[in-house]
This record gives structure tokens, C-alpha cells and sequence, in this order.
């Protein structure tokens, strides 16, 4: 099989000393939670570390729990929190449907069983033409993201659309998710929104030695989410699309939608939030916000062909998917 | 009421629910050929070429050699001896010579102290190649021949068969109805579970022994011999359980050459394992198939004429290519058919990983064109289709146009059993718009009367040893590849001799041990191996019932085998145990041992190809597939398959099932997901298991299996086989129930969504444009 390259690896037991050791050990090291991703794109040659720091043992990582500040709930899920925790945690699939249905379409059984939240949201870009082996990207001639200087999604182009493959990412932004980081230049909090950036080599703002420790989503009364992935398998395969959908509700016989949010991944190397959301007035019916957000995703999203799939499908399956996360949101 | 069995049935094993030995595979117990590591072993890594078509201009190792651990590299030049399983067409070397044909060729193989160090290694063998024009598909094999990857160069083809039988033209002419459609299979890989791996050893007495996840441990004998110019009499080739195979691991591969040569020069055993992605460009996968098809028939159904022109992309090499250019037509003859046929062949080379043979060799992209023309014939004439077929059936105990011997056939009882079980006559048709009903037949070889290389010995053979503890051991070349061969002998074996399972040993697939038997391929195993095995099993049987009757002072044609003991027929108190039985025989007959064999009859058509798909026995199946498409998205999801199959009688009805329901899934695998696509510039789309999509456990459909049997004269207790034929109907009755649930026919595979949903978009479009001038 594929070897592992040689590398040093290091297990610290805090999360103090993990910084420590990344700002230490520098550009040489990777994090490893999971290992889901990183293991096998080290096993392609995709990153090439001298130090894998695992943080896997860190107790301060882990943990789900609603969390009271000043007068708003918030719902905190440690970076450290296994998918699968995610997925069946009743705090989450109260607070944050959404999200909890993204973390249970992650991978299979086996990803979701050590993968966790953290290693999902920093998850490497895809790419047909990049999540290959050393020899297959050889023979194609290397590509922009890895070892070579040409785009094969874009004729021409000059920046990396390695493709969002993360579910759980459009899931916290739709949620307005905090992500609190900590480095070695102190901790800070950024939006999931602006935690992503469209550099398909790096896209994320996360900052050498920095790690993402733990998220937390404000509970709101009348608040619902939902999240629909395409794939061609039931399990295991990466999005094709994913889609977020947050919506803001009231009324008591017939509730009615008041503010929209929509993201859709599996695009390009961010996540798009759909702009036609924003527009949703208050009080609209639900079919008529199904059918506007629906529409603006289709105007908006425009998949490329950096992962599987005939792209044309994917574009048509844009406003079907939206449409379906907003009807179940509905009664 | 009175049991009007027979004695044998009433106390038998066989077609019996029995355990089935398959708790060691289960429970990770089974040794696999990578699971051996031997003292001081070396790994092997093969240096692949990065271009699809290219000369070798200089191969440079002393970067690689340089590497402390780095024992040896060794590229074409060691070995400059063709091979081929068909010896007629021997166009590959271990590692080729001055051409490289695909992405992934083998090169140079390198041997190193470890895995890893194999692998960076085969990274510092510098090859300078000149790069040579290239033909990545089809139409560009057909277009340009200056490509030259044929025979002597002149241009790409690799075989051609063309065949006729009555006058085609003439029956089309006179049809009611003819179909006439463009259909494309798109390749498919095995993908077994297990990669290739094989280890080689020379020990100091001289012989060397390779340990292989071969189907075909005698073929890879003989080649071994061949191509390494050591005796046959100094090579042991030892095939450990197999991890999955369905027809990827039927003929030599370069990983068992350079593991043997690599060991002579290194004088230390070496190990190499297939990565994932190695075994996608070892391929042997379907073929892509571009098939054009003909089908008439007149108003009644009755069906005039088939003709077929098919282009078969090869890619680089022979493999078993002569055959499959025949299976192309000559399997399509059952069960239902017309009464005349022509088909035309080609099979062209492409610079593209090997085609092989893949469960259902050469003839599941046809059935796939037949059946579902068949579907257009009945909507086109308003007919049931399982009536249409009822109305063409070939019947038992006759020969097909093309000379096929047909003799057992249960192919109607099949129909019934599909038609009832599926619910056909209340559904088809019916069911709400988006759901649907599909139905196809099939018919397979239980082996072929035509042997990889010409020869008058037989095709299968086993050794029974009977020791006096009361074990009996079966030593057969087949070998067990996870298909249940091992079990079916046990079974046959104990049934015969009186015998718990538990007494029973198969030992399998090692060339010192067993003697020759062809492999595991072409559906052979049951019928040819089984056959064999009883014919052994008898003559022990005969030697313990006369021991037995010289005790008891009985006529022996009143001493009655029954489970565990012998007895007299009429006064079953007196008998003896099995044990003493085989104890008595060994005393009046000496030392207990039996050799059984087969061969096939003299079979096939008088005409040049008429012994390929020659077989002594048919298996025959249908499907009744059921879908749901959603038009929203164009996803397809199949809901259920009714599975019958003939397999004349089920040995083991446990491992039957298996069977049907494997096929079945693997078909509906290839219809729906399965895709083995090279691009333009020669790379495979992505070499993976995430990119190449087979089934999760989600995606499988529920399977239904119903076991028909027809009771074959020829067969071991009149079993055939049921390894391969169960997939076929699959795909076309597939598309058939997409068709009956929204009305598109979808002719290319796989029925991806895009294209489903394409198809109902333009049928959208088609209606109402007919609408908007009707207006």
C-alpha cells in the first residue's frame, strides 16, 4: 500500500504546550486531529511534514455544552468534538440542526468516528486534478495548488479554485458561527463567514501556529436550520454540493419567514453565501422564500469542474437542494 | 405423506443449508498473500510509465542503487521474453522492452529492505522516454492507424471476428418492427479488495516458489517457466486464499515476474503489493463497447434478425482479447433469439490500461444492446415483454444458429419465477409515474470446451487422500477465490463417502500439492472440478462398500452410504462406521488414494470459432429490476431485483445465493456508478476508491434470489454454474425499468443523473414542441 513518509510526531497533552510546540517546530509541523485528512494526503505526497503534531489527546478540545452570557445562550462545541458526537449531540441538533446533519453526511461511520469538528471546518481544499497520487499528478504535469504552476479547472488561471469540501462549513455560516482561535499572538475571534478566503491553496485566515479551538452559535427562539449534500453515494463521498439554510420564522397558525440565510460549498475554494438571502422580506410565505432563495442560489452558484461530475448537473441541482433544505424547514 | 426423494437427497449435504466453512474469512483468520512475511524479505516497487505512449529511450538506476537498502533494479532487458494468457497473441513483457503502451506501463521494478524504501526508490530510477503520437480512445484507435499499436504496426487492431449466420438482410427486410440503436458500455474494473500481491523465493535446493493472488495458478506456472527460462520442474506457484478476483486476476501480471527475478538475483525473498491505484492500470476490467444493433421481428413478436457491428476498446494489450472479440456475438444466442444473426467484431488497441475479462467476459455490454432492444420490440408491438421472450425461447436438449449444444434450460421456469415474484403482471406499467418494472434474461457458459493453449488433457483434476483416522483430503488445482469452490468439493465428498464436513480437508491452488487444474475462470469451477471430484469420490466409495459387504458377507449392491456409517439396505442395524470402513478398505486394497478428472465432450460449431463459448453446460437467468427516478435531480435509485437463475441444482444453496445476489449487485454497480474512464491525455480520471464510486452498503438494492434447477445430465448432480450469469440481466433490466418509470431510454452506462435527467429534459422539450405544433 501507499507508505506514510518518515516524520516526527508529537503528542502533546495541553493545549498550552501544542502552541508551544507549533510555534516552535514552525512551518514544518501539521496538525493532526483526526487524521482522516491529513494521512491520506500525506500519504500522496500532498503535504510533506517534518513534525505531525497530534492534538487528539487534548482534553481542553473537547466537549459540547450551552453556555449562558449575559442574556443570550450560546451553544459551544469544542474543536476537538468527533463528528459523530456532533452529529447525535441533542444540544446541537436543538440549537444548530443544521450543523448536526452536516457532521452526520461527513465521510462514513469511520471518518465520523475520528474525525472531529476542528479537522473538518480546517479541511484541505479538493481538487480532481490535486487529491492524486504523486505519480498521477506527475504524469498530468502538476497542478497550481501542489508542485506545479498551472490551473487544469481553469484554463489560464491563476489562482487556486481547489473546491470547499467541507460539510460542516456552510453549516456555521449560515449559523452566524463564532470561531474562537488561539496562537501565538493570542486568541481572537473571527466569523465562520470571514474565517474562509478563495485561495484554494490556503483558505483559510487561520495564522502559522494557530488553531481553531472551539465554536459557538448564540441560540435564538424561531431560529431553524437545515443542510442538504449531493453525492452519488450515500456515504463516504465528498460533497458535490453542500448546502446551509438558515431561517429566522414567526407565527403561530401559518409561521412565516422573516430573514434567510443560504450557503452553498463544493464550489470554489469559499463557501458562497447567497446574496438573494438577504433580500427575504419579513413575513414572507414560505413558498415564495423557497422559491426566491432557490432562484438566487441558481443566479449566484456556479460549480466548476474541480471535483466529479458533470457541472451542469451540479448547477441544475443548485435551487433543487435549496428548495428542498427550505420546505423541510417549514410547519 | 410418503418422502418420494431419493435415499441420496433425503440425507444429503448437498442442497442443504449448511455451514459453509467461511468462519475463518469472517473472523480474520485467513492468511492472505500479504498477510506472509518471510525472513530477510525485500519489497518490490514497479517503476510506471508516466506517458501513454512512449519509447524508452535510456533507464538510468544508480541514483536508486546509490540509496543504503536498495538491493537491485531490474527493468525490461532482464526479462525480454513475451507473454500472453492466449498464446497466440503473447504481446507483453514483464516490463516492457523499448514501449511503454499506457500511463502506468510497467518500466523497471526495483527491491529494497522495506516498503517505503521501495517506493522512494522506484522514484530515483531516472527513464528518458521519447514521447510517440497516441490513441486514448476508440475513434482515435479507428482514425489513426499510423499509431501503429497492432501487429507489426501498420495499424491498431487487435482482432476482428465476423460472423454470419442466414440471411440477415433478408429477415430484416421482411420484419414488422426493427430496432436499430446505438449503445455504449463505458469500462468497468473489478475492483476486488484485495490488490495483487505476490512474493517469490528461491531457496538453495534450486526452486523457486511464488506465492500469488493468481486465479490461475497453472497458467502462471507455465509462464513463469516461459518467461524466466527456469525448468518448470524448479517452480512452485502457491496461491493463498484470494481476496476477491471476479476475472482481475486470471492471467500473469508483472508484479510475479519481477517478484521471481527479483529473488534470483537477490537471493532473498520479495514482496509486492499493488497499491489501489496500481490496480486500476493492472485493469483486465470490461471493456468499453460501442455497439450498433439491429433487432427485427414480426407483428406477433416473433423475432427475424439481429445484426451487430461493435468496436471494442482493448487497450494496450491482447489479454484475453481474441476470446472476448468473439463473446461479443457468440453468447448473445440464448436464451431468446431470432433465427438468423451477423455480427462484426473489431477490437481495437488503445494506449489505455488492459481490458479483460470481467465477471461476465465479452458478453454483458451486448446483453445489455439485445435486452433492451428486445424492450423497444415489445413497446414497439404493444407485447408483455416476458411474453416477447416467451414467444422466442431456445428450447432444451437443441444448438443455437451458431452451433451451441443446448441441453439442460430453465430459462422458463425463470420467467415465471421473476414474473410472480416481482408482482409483473399486476405492476408492469402501472405503478405511479417516477417507479418502474424491468425485465431481461441471460445465458452463460459453466465452463468452455476451449482451453487457453491446445491440448488432449483434461481440464480439471483432484487427488483424494483417505486416511485411516477417517479424513479424507481433496487436493484440487481450482482455486478458491472467496466463489466457495473448496466448499462445494467438502460438500460433494462427504455426500458421497458418509462423511461429516468437519472430515473433509481441500487443499487448493498450490502446484506441488494438486495436480493441474485450468483456474478459475469462464463459470468452469462446479462443473468441470465437481465433476472431477466425484468421479474420485466414487471410486473410494466402491472400494469402502466392497470392503464393507466382504465383512457383513452382503451383496455390495445392498450396502447403503448413509451419514457416518455403511449399512445394509434392508437391515440398516447392521453396518459400520466410515472410519472402519476406510480402516477395512485399506486392509484388503492397501494404501487408500483416487485421482478424478475431467474434460469436456467434443463441442461447438464447424466453423473458425465455433468452440468459443463452446460450453458442456448453459446456466440460464432473469431479472425483474425495479426504480425509482426522481425527475427533480435525474437520480435513479433501484429498488429491488428478482434474481433466477438456473444452476441446473444448487450444491450449496447458501453460496448459490451468494452468487446471484454478487452478480446482481455488480451489475446494478455498473448501470448506475461504476465508470473506468481514461481522459484524452491518457490518465486514468482518478485511480481511487473515491473516484471510482463502487456501492456502500446504502446504495445496494434489496436482492431477491430464486434458486431455479433444471437438473443438468452432464453436471455434478446436475449443478452448473451460477457465478457469472446472474449478472448480466442486471444492466438492461435496469434501463428497462427506467424506461417504464419515465419514459427514457438511457443507451450509454452508466445511468448517471446527468444524463437522466438530460434524457427527461429533452423528452420535456420533444413534448412540447410536438404540442406547440399541434397548436
Amino acid at each position: 500500500m501507499l507508505p506514510l513518509p518518515v516524520f516526527d510526531h508529537h503528542k502533546p497533552k495541553t493545549l498550552s504546550a501544542a502552541l508551544d510546540l507549533l510555534a516552535r517546530l514552525g512551518d514544518k509541523a501539521v496538525v493532526l486531529a483526526g487524521g482522516t485528512d491529513v494521512l491520506p494526503n500525506m500519504k500522496q505526497g500532498l503535504v510533506e511534514p517534518e513534525h505531525v503534531v497530534s492534538i487528539a489527546g487534548i482534553e481542553e478540545l473537547r466537549g459540547i455544552s450551552l453556555v449562558r452570557e449575559g442574556d443570550e445562550d450560546k451553544l459551544v462545541v469544542g474543536a476537538g468534538a468527533r463528528l459523530v458526537e456532533v452529529e447525535s449531540s441533542i444540544l446541537v441538533r436543538r440549537v444548530a440542526p443544521a450543523l448536526a446533519e452536516a457532521a452526520g453526511q461527513v465521510g462514513g461511520p469511520h471518518h465520523r468516528a475520528m474525525g472531529t469538528l476542528g479537522g473538518n471546518i480546517c479541511l484541505d481544499t479538493r481538487c480532481r486534478y490535486y487529491n492524486q497520487t504523486y505519480f498521477w499528478r506527475k504524469s498530468l504535469g502538476f497542478c497550481l495548488k501542489k508542485d506545479g504552476t498551472v490551473c487544469h479547472v481553469v484554463r489560464g488561471g491563476s489562482r487556486c479554485v481547489a473546491a470547499a469540501s467541507n460539510d460542516t462549513a456552510p453549516a456555521l455560516i449560515a449559523l452566524d458561527a463564532d470561531l474562537h482561535l488561539l496562537g501565538p499572538r493570542g486568541a481572537r475571534v473571527v466569523k465562520a463567514h470571514d474565517f474562509y478566503v478563495a485561495d484554494g491553496v490556503k483558505n483559510t485566515v487561520l495564522e502559522p501556529g494557530e488553531l481553531v479551538v472551539r465554536v459557538s452559535i448564540t441560540r435564538q427562539g424561531g431560529r431553524r436550520s437545515s443542510f442538504e449534500k449531493l453525492r452519488r453515494r450515500n456515504a463516504i463521498d465528498f460533497p458535490l454540493l453542500s448546502i446551509a439554510v438558515r431561517l429566522d420564522v414567526s407565527g403561530v397558525e401559518t409561521t412565516r419567514v422573516d430573514a434567510a440565510d443560504v450557503v452553498v460549498s463544493a464550489l470554489g475554494a469559499r463557501p458562497r453565501r447567497v446574496r438573494a438571502a438577504a433580500k427575504i422580506r419579513p413575513g414572507t410565505p414560505f413558498d415564495v422564500a423557497a422559491r426566491e432563495l432557490a432562484e438566487g442560489a441558481y443566479a449566484e452558484c456556479k460549480p466548476l469542474p474541480n471535483v466529479d461530475d458533470d457541472t451542469e448537473w451540479r448547477r441544475e441541482m443548485v435551487p433543487a437542494l435549496v428548495e428542498r433544505a427550505v420546505t423541510r424547514l417549514e410547519g | 405423506m410418503t418422502d418420494t426423494r431419493k435415499p441420496s437427497e433425503l440425507r444429503g449435504l448437498v442442497g442443504s443449508r449448511t455451514r459453509t466453512l467461511l468462519a475463518p474469512r469472517v473472523t480474520g483468520q485467513v492468511r492472505y498473500t500479504d498477510d506472509i512475511h518471510l525472513p530477510r524479505m525485500l519489497w518490490g516497487r514497479i517503476v510506471r510509465s508516466p506517458h501513454p505512449h512512449a519509447r524508452i529511450v535510456r533507464i538510468d538506476a544508480s541514483r536508486a542503487l546509490a540509496r543504503p537498502g536498495v538491493l537491485a533494479v531490474i527493468t525490461g532487458k532482464d526479462m525480454p521474453e513475451r507473454f500472453g494468457i492466449i498464446p497466440w497473441t503473447p504481446d507483453e513483457y514483464p516490463l516492457a522492452l523499448d514501449r511503454a503502451r499506457f500511463i502506468g506501463d510497467a518500466v523497471a521494478a526495483v527491491a529494497a529492505t522495506d516498503e517505503r524504501l521501495a517506493h522512494e526508490a522506484a522514484e530515483l530510477v531516472d527513464v528518458e522516454y521519447e514521447i510517440l503520437p497516441a490513441a486514448t480512445d476508440l475513434q482515435t484507435a479507428i482514425d489513426k492507424p499510423e499509431v501503429g499499436l497492432g501487429k507489426g504496426g501498420k495499424d491498431n487492431v487487435s482482432k476482428e471476428v465476423d460472423l454470419a449466420f442466414g440471411d440477415v438482410d433478408a429477415a430484416l427486410a421482411e420484419s414488422d418492427v426493427v430496432i436499430a440503436g446505438d449503445y455504449y458500455y463505458e469500462g468497468s474494473a473489478h475492483v476486488p479488495i484485495e490488490t495483487h500481491c505476490a512474493i517469490g523465493n528461491l531457496d538453495k535446493n534450486g526452486l523457486l516458489t511464488v506465492w500469488s493472488t493468481t486465479q490461475v495458478p497453472h497458467y502462471l506456472h507455465r509462464e513463469l517457466s516461459r518467461v524466466l527460462r527456469v525448468s518448470p520442474t524448479r517452480i512452485r506457484v502457491i496461491q493463498p486464499p484470494v481476496g476477491g478476483a471476479f476475472g482481475g486476476k486470471s492471467e500473469p501480471f508483472s508484479l510475479e515476474f519481477c517478484a521471481a527475478k527479483l529473488a534470483m538475483i537477490t537471493g532473498r525473498p520479495v514482496k509486492f503489493l499493488y497499491t489501489r491505484e496500481e490496480e486500476f492500470y493492472a485493469h483486465r476490467g470490461r471493456h468499453p463497447m460501442q455497439i450498433q444493433m439491429k433487432v427485427g421481428a414480426k407483428r406477433d413478436g416473433k423475432l427475424t434478425g439481429v445484426d451487430a457491428r461493435t468496436f471494442i476498446d482493448g487497450g494496450a494489450y491482447s489479454s484475453f482479447g481474441l476470446v472476448t472479440t468473439y463473446y461479443s456475438g457468440q453468447l448473445l444466442t440464448l436464451p431468446a433469439f431470432a433465427d438468423t444473426y451477423r455480427f462484426r467484431s473489431t477490437r481495437l488497441f488503445t494506449n489505455k490500461p488492459p481490458c479483460g475479462p470481467k465477471r461476465g467476459h465479452g458478453s454483458v455490454q451486448p446483453r445489455f444492446a439485445f435486452e433492451v432492444s428486445l424492450d423497444k420490440i415489445s413497446r414497439a408491438l404493444a407485447i408483455d415483454p416476458i411474453e416477447l421472450r416467451r414467444k422466442n425461447l431456445v428450447p432444451p436438449n437443441t444448438t443455437t444458429l451458431n452451433g451451441l449444444r443446448v441441453t439442460s434450460n430453465g430459462i422458463e421456469q425463470c420467467l415465471d419465477a421473476v414474473e410472480k415474484a416481482s408482482g409483473w403482471k399486476e405492476r408492469w406499467g402501472k405503478l405511479p409515474k417516477g417507479r418502474g418494472l424491468g425485465v431481461a434474461t441471460s445465458a452463460y457458459i459453466s465452463g468452455t470446451n476451449y482451453a487457453i493453449y491446445p491440448n488432449a488433457m483434461p481440464q480439471s483434476a483432484v487427488q483424494l487422500k483417505v486416511d485411516r483416522s477417517g479424513v479424507v483430503t481433496v487436493f484440487s488445482g481450482q482455486s478458491e477465490i472467496g466463489q466457495g469452490c473448496d466448499l462445494m468439493l467438502a460438500v460433494l465428498v462427504a455426500d458421497e463417502l458418509g462423511l461429516d464436513l468437519g472430515s473433509v480437508r481441500v487443499i487448493s491452488g498450490d502446484t506441488d500439492l494438486t495436480p493441474v487444474d485450468l483456474g478459475a475462470y469462464s463459470s468452469r469451477g462446479t462443473f468441470m472440478n465437481g465433476n472431477a471430484c466425484l468421479m474420485a469420490a466414487r471410486e473410494i466409495k466402491s472400494k469402502l462398500v466392497a470392503a464393507v459387504a466382504e465383512k457383513l458377507d452382503v451383496d455390495p449392491r445392498n450396502v447403503l452410504v448413509t451419514r457416518g456409517a455403511l449399512v445394509v439396505v434392508h437391515d440398516p442395524s447392521r453396518g459400520v462406521s466410515v472410519t472402519e470402513a476406510i480402516q477395512l478398505a485399506e486392509a484388503k486394497f492397501g494404501t487408500l488414494g483416487a485421482v478424478g478428472h475431467y474434460n469436456t465432450p467434443k463441442l461447438g460449431g464447424e466453423y473458425r470459432g465455433g468452440t468459443i463459448g463452446a460450453s458442456p453446460a448453459y446456466s440460464f437467468t432473469a431479472h425483474v429490476a425495479e426504480v425509482s427516478v426522481d425527475a427533480r435531480s435525474g437520480i435513479v435509485r433501484v429498488e429491488n431485483i428478482w434474481v433466477a437463475h438456473d444452476c441446473g441444482k444448487a450444491l450449496c444453496p447458501t453460496i448459490v445465493e451468494g452468487q446471484m445476489e454478487g452478480s446482481a449487485y455488480m451489475g446494478a454497480a455498473e448501470a448506475l456508478l461504476e465508470e473506468h474512464v481514461i481522459g484524452p491525455d491518457g490518465l486514468h480520471k482518478g485511480p481511487n476508491l473515491l473516484d471510482y464510486r463502487i456501492p456502500t452498503s446504502l446504495d445496494v438494492p434489496d436482492l431477491h434470489a430464486l434458486i431455479v434447477e433444471s437438473e443438468d445430465q452432464e453436471g455434478p448432480l446436475g449443478a452448473k454454474e451460477s457465478g457469472e450469469g446472474p449478472l448480466h440481466p442486471s444492466i438492461p433490466a435496469i434501463a428497462n425499468a427506467i424506461f417504464d418509470a419515465v419514459g427514457v431510454r438511457i443507451d450509454r452506462l452508466p445511468f448517471s443523473p446527468a444524463r437522466v435527467l438530460a434524457a427527461l429534459r429533452k423528452k420535456q422539450a420533444d413534448e412540447n414542441a410536438r404540442h406547440a405544433a399541434a397548436e
